[in-house]
């Protein structure tokens, strides 16, 4: 199967749906690629790295529409390329099919079978093809970094030879993944940072971003099943209005995220916000593009307000960074669908039956509906052994333990036998009794907490000071006696130590306290 | 005088040998550490009266003489000694019970009644003799060294040689040599050999310590702690007392796991430490990382100012703290911290100082609680909640080198993460490397900074500031 990369028309659109490490993917899954001549240079991709990935370059955008099976786009097809495609195509693009219906129509008359990657269903399973996300991470990045540039200090607070700097504060609202990742640009670059959103659930996730959450005295949760958030009451927006004035006088830049699928981005920032806020202030908009969450946004604009507020509505893309997600979020949902060998659309999948919006010359949107809250699916990333795995892994481990004991205890009942063979019975005892008593030590020990390791020491220490038995029972009546000087030496130090160790261990009890 | 029999001789050691257990047993946490020193001293006494009240001890009067003396003096050093000179004291006790036990394998050599031995009896009673002034002999010079080291009064760094492993087996194979000859001495013949053994165990034990670095010097402390106790084991052996024995065996044991416990903790094998090929063996040899950054200082007016803007602080001691005594001064600043409601707390590595649980012992004297005491283990994924960390006088338990740094010296040896936290200080009083030797490339990284002087009069300065 073929696989055709046309360029982007949109002047504005850097981006493109393939880059020369997902060519080398698609290859691996079966395809001949094809990609239009110059279809990356404004990612900073050239033709000759393409090639020598292996793609195959095409000098107009008719032959790849002509050749190809599959066509990978990033901005929805103008109706010169619809004109182009032929019966049976497969595409996948962005669409944004809820506000483009007339666009639809047109692929379902062509009998395109598009696949609009803004509309994959937001499960787990569909997580490393789900491009808003990939996109959004993005975003939130460059807003962070695109909102320090045009303030006009650092965001972290630093004390240096020169004098002090106070650290910015940058409020983020709406904590999706774009707020999330906003919050972990700031945060890492040492402003002091704090997050709204109406959803309660996701408090946790933003402090564990390193934000202060936000939050109104109102219970409402504007949490919905699709994982996106809804529309707000009367009362609880008032209630965020005068939270969002008491931060407009404090904070240094607003990074405003929130969207609602399918329409106009809500508008959470008024222009007496904006008022209210310090000159050299900045306010980053990523909602631009669907009408901007701030009354003054104006979309692909970058201007100053009369109180000397930045006003930013355009962010660049990272065209590379982005062509690169991008590509990867296409090559996963193609290893989904089947790769070159096994390709099938099928309808019954339910990531392809949602996000396949047109189909046999017909229209399949809007989707059904497919519950799932983002607390459930989307936060858990991690990947846990499962309970069978660990089991097997630990009775393979004990059965080892079990062998080298076996053998260990083999040896040291041999040598056992050995002693007793030739020892004479006395010994025996006293080297049973010995034996017993390691055993006990070592039991004894194992368990101290460090803090008491130096007590532990000094009486041990002390204890070991029963050699004084030993001279006990060799002291004499004849004071001349070498062995009785000998002794009575040997019991004066050994007390010392006694006496010694268990004062000192003492003295140091008495000063743990609680 | 009363004699008592010698059933109920056996049954007071049995009594003692349970006290001992419990004793050992009490110290593993705090609630019954004191009783376990209340049950160790009981079975202690009980078992010197269970001895000199036995049949055939004689010499009563220098007996109560010898021990009167050494309770006063014991009475005395315990009460003088400084918290901070805890691990000297140790070892220079060490010394005494290995002193003791090369006594009593000379005296049992030349008891009368040992003598009359014949056959097997008498070999192994001479092995055992030979075996326990050996043990004896390396604890004491060793302890000796090891308190010189603590002490200052040697210098720290290890001593070692390409050949000091040969020179160690060799030495090893001749007294093994001289164990032949002595045993086939008849009478007291023996002496000679015995006494050039004692010189070259006592050589033996001298080299041993003398080569560990003082970073590993908690591990040999304790490692002498097991030695003295094997030592009391084998006279146990050699006079038939089985409550020496046991009691030697108990200390012997117990003493051995906690070096391993605190080798376990530094990461390094336990044999290598003990045998002070530790500079040779952990080093993996390739480049070592070039060190990127610069070193930035601030003055105490501005760590105070970081601390009074910080949320949560962790102090970080080290033997720096131990030597500059600050533990007083520090937990003023952290009652002064606390009250302006900030959270301190400490965390403490586990070989940090020179003894193990050194620092918590100088904190403890302090009147540092011990719940605001934490291991390294707890505190560590904190870190990077942490506003402020001070590292006071620690150095290598500190050092990222160990874990990004194959070719440094102490690369896989846990540590405490500090350059996690948001800002950490670094109180010090030159650039100098640690124990360990090595270069510390937490003092680079851009969140550190520097605080230059002896820790206590630092703190005290601190203090100043936070009061105003």
């Amino acid at each position: 199967m073929k696989v055709g990369i046309p360029s982007e028309i949109f002047p504005s659109e850097l981006r493109v749906a393939a880059t020369p490490k997902t060519v080398k993917r698609l290859q691996k899954q079966g395809f001949e690629v094809y990609i239009q001549h110059n279809a990356g240079i404004k990612a900073n991709f050239s033709d000759q790295e393409f090639e020598e990935a292996g793609a195959k370059i095409v000098s107009t955008a008719s032959d790849i529409y002509a050749k190809s099976d599959i066509v990978l786009k990033v901005k929805e097809p103008t109706i010169e390329e619809i004109d182009m495609m032929k019966e049976g195509l497969v595409l996948l693009s962005y669409l944004w099919p809820a506000q483009n219906q007339s666009l639809l129509q047109k692929l379902a008359d062509k009998k395109v079978n598009a696949v609009a990657m803004d509309a994959i269903p937001r499960i787990s399973r569909a997580q490393k093809m789900d491009v808003l996300s990939s996109m959004a991470n993005i975003a939130g990045y460059r807003a962070v970094i695109e909102g320090s540039y045009h303030f006009g200090r650092f965001l972290n607070g630093q004390i240096t030879a020169a004098g002090k700097v106070e650290p910015a504060k940058v409020l983020v609202i709406g904590a999706g993944v774009a707020g999330l990742a906003a919050i972990g640009a700031a945060n890492s670059l040492g402003a002091i940072v704090r997050a709204f959103d109406t959803r309660k659930e996701v408090a946790e996730q933003i402090e564990s971003m390193g934000a202060t959450f936000l939050t109104v005295e109102i219970e409402e949760d504007g949490a919905t099943s699709s994982g996106y958030s809804k529309e707000m009451s009367p009362a609880f927006i008032e209630a965020e209005m005068k939270l969002f004035l008491e931060q407009a006088k404090e904070v240094d830049i607003v990074i405003t995220t929130a969207q609602i699928p399918g329409k106009s981005a809500p508008k959470l920032w008024m222009d007496y916000h904006v008022a209210a806020m310090k000159p050299g202030s900045v306010i980053v908009d990523l909602a631009a593009s669907t009408g901007g969450n701030c009354a003054l946004t104006k979309n692909g604009e970058v201007y100053a307000t009369n109180n000397g507020v930045t006003m930013v509505g355009k962010l660049s893309q990272l065209p590379s960074q982005a062509s690169q997600l991008y590509g990867n979020n296409l090559c996963h949902l193609l290893d989904d669908m089947g790769k070159a060998e096994k390709w099938k659309i099928d309808m019954e999948d339910a990531v392809v039956s949602r996000a396949m919006v047109t189909y046999n010359g017909k229209i399949n949107w809007p989707p059904a509906p497919l519950p799932v809250s983002p607390s459930a699916g989307g936060a858990k990333k991690v990947l846990a052994p499962t309970a069978e795995e660990v089991k097997a892994s630990d009775a393979e481990k004990s059965k080892k333990a079990a062998t080298s004991m076996l053998i260990t205890l083999a040896v040291v009942g041999a040598m056992l036998l050995l002693v007793g063979n030739y020892a004479p019975k006395e010994f025996i005892q006293h080297f049973t009794v010995f034996v017993l008593s390691i055993f006990v030590g070592w039991q004894l020990i194992t368990n101290v907490a460090h803090a008491l390791h130096t007590p532990l020491m000094a009486v041990t220490n002390a204890i070991s000071g029963i050699i004084v038995v030993g001279g006990l029972l060799q002291t004499t009546n004849n004071i001349n006696d070498p062995v009785t000087i000998i002794a009575v030496i040997a019991i004066l130090i050994a007390s010392i130590n006694i006496v010694g160790g268990f004062l000192v261990t003492h003295r140091m009890l008495k000063m743990f306290k609680k | 005088m009363i004699v008592i029999g010698q059933e109920i001789q056996t049954a007071a050691y049995l009594f003692a040998s349970i006290l001992f257990i419990l004793s050992l047993g009490g110290l593993a946490s705090q609630e019954s550490a004191k009783r376990g020193v209340l049950f160790g001293i009981v079975g202690m006494i009980i078992a010197i009266i269970a001895t000199v009240l036995g049949e055939g001890v004689e010499g009563k009067e220098y007996i109560i003489g010898a021990i009167a003396i050494a309770s006063l003096i014991g009475i005395i050093v315990a009460r003088k000694v400084e918290m901070t000179s805890m691990p000297q004291l140790v070892a220079i006790l060490h010394s005494f019970v290995g002193m003791a036990a090369v006594m009593v394998g000379f005296g049992s050599y030349l008891d009368p009644d040992t003598q009359k031995l014949t056959g097997a009896a008498h070999s192994i009673h001479l092995v055992e003799v030979f075996v326990g002034i050996f043990i004896g002999a390396i604890t004491f010079t060793g302890s000796i060294v090891a308190w010189g080291k603590l002490d200052g009064k040697i210098p720290s760094k290890p001593w070692a040689f390409s050949g000091l492993q040969i020179m160690n087996i060799s030495l090893l194979i001749a007294c093994v040599v001289l164990g032949v000859l002595f045993c086939k001495a008849h009478g007291t013949e023996g002496m000679l050999p015995l006494l050039i053994m004692t010189g070259i165990a006592s050589f033996i034990g001298v080299v041993l310590v003398m080569a560990i670095g003082g970073g590993d010097m908690p591990v040999v402390v304790s490692m002498l702690n097991s030695y003295s106790g094997w030592a009391a084991s084998a006279a146990g052996f050699m006079l038939g007392n089985d409550l020496l024995i046991v009691t030697g065996a108990l200390v012997g044991s117990s003493g051995a796991i906690l070096s391993m416990h605190m080798c376990h903790a530094m990461n390094r094998s336990f044999f290598a430490v003990i045998f002070a090929n530790a500079t040779a063996s952990s080093s993996q040899g390739g480049e070592k990382k070039a060190i990127e950054g610069e070193v930035t200082a601030l003055n105490h007016e501005e760590v105070a100012t970081l601390l009074k803007e910080a949320k949560s602080v962790v102090i970080v001691p080290g033997y720096g703290m131990a030597v500059a005594k600050a533990q007083y001064p520090i937990y003023d600043m952290v009652q002064t911290l606390q009250k302006a409601g900030k959270k301190v707390r400490f965390a403490i590595h586990p070989v940090a100082g020179r003894l193990p649980g050194h620092m918590n012992v100088l904190l403890a004297e302090a009147n540092v609680p011990y719940d605001i005491v934490l291991e390294m283990d707890e505190i560590n994924e904190d870190m990077p909640n942490t506003d402020v960390v001070m590292v006071i006088g620690a150095n290598d338990v500190v050092n990222p080198s160990a874990q990004d740094d194959p070719a440094s010296s102490i690369y896989g040896m846990p540590v405490i993460e500090v350059w996690k936290a948001e800002k950490v200080i670094i109180m010090k009083r030159s650039m100098s490397a640690g124990y360990s030797g090595e270069d510390n490339p937490l003092f680079y990284k851009p969140n550190s900074e520097m605080l230059y002087g002896d820790a206590k009069v630092s703190v005290e300065k601190l203090l100043g500031f936070l009061k105003v």
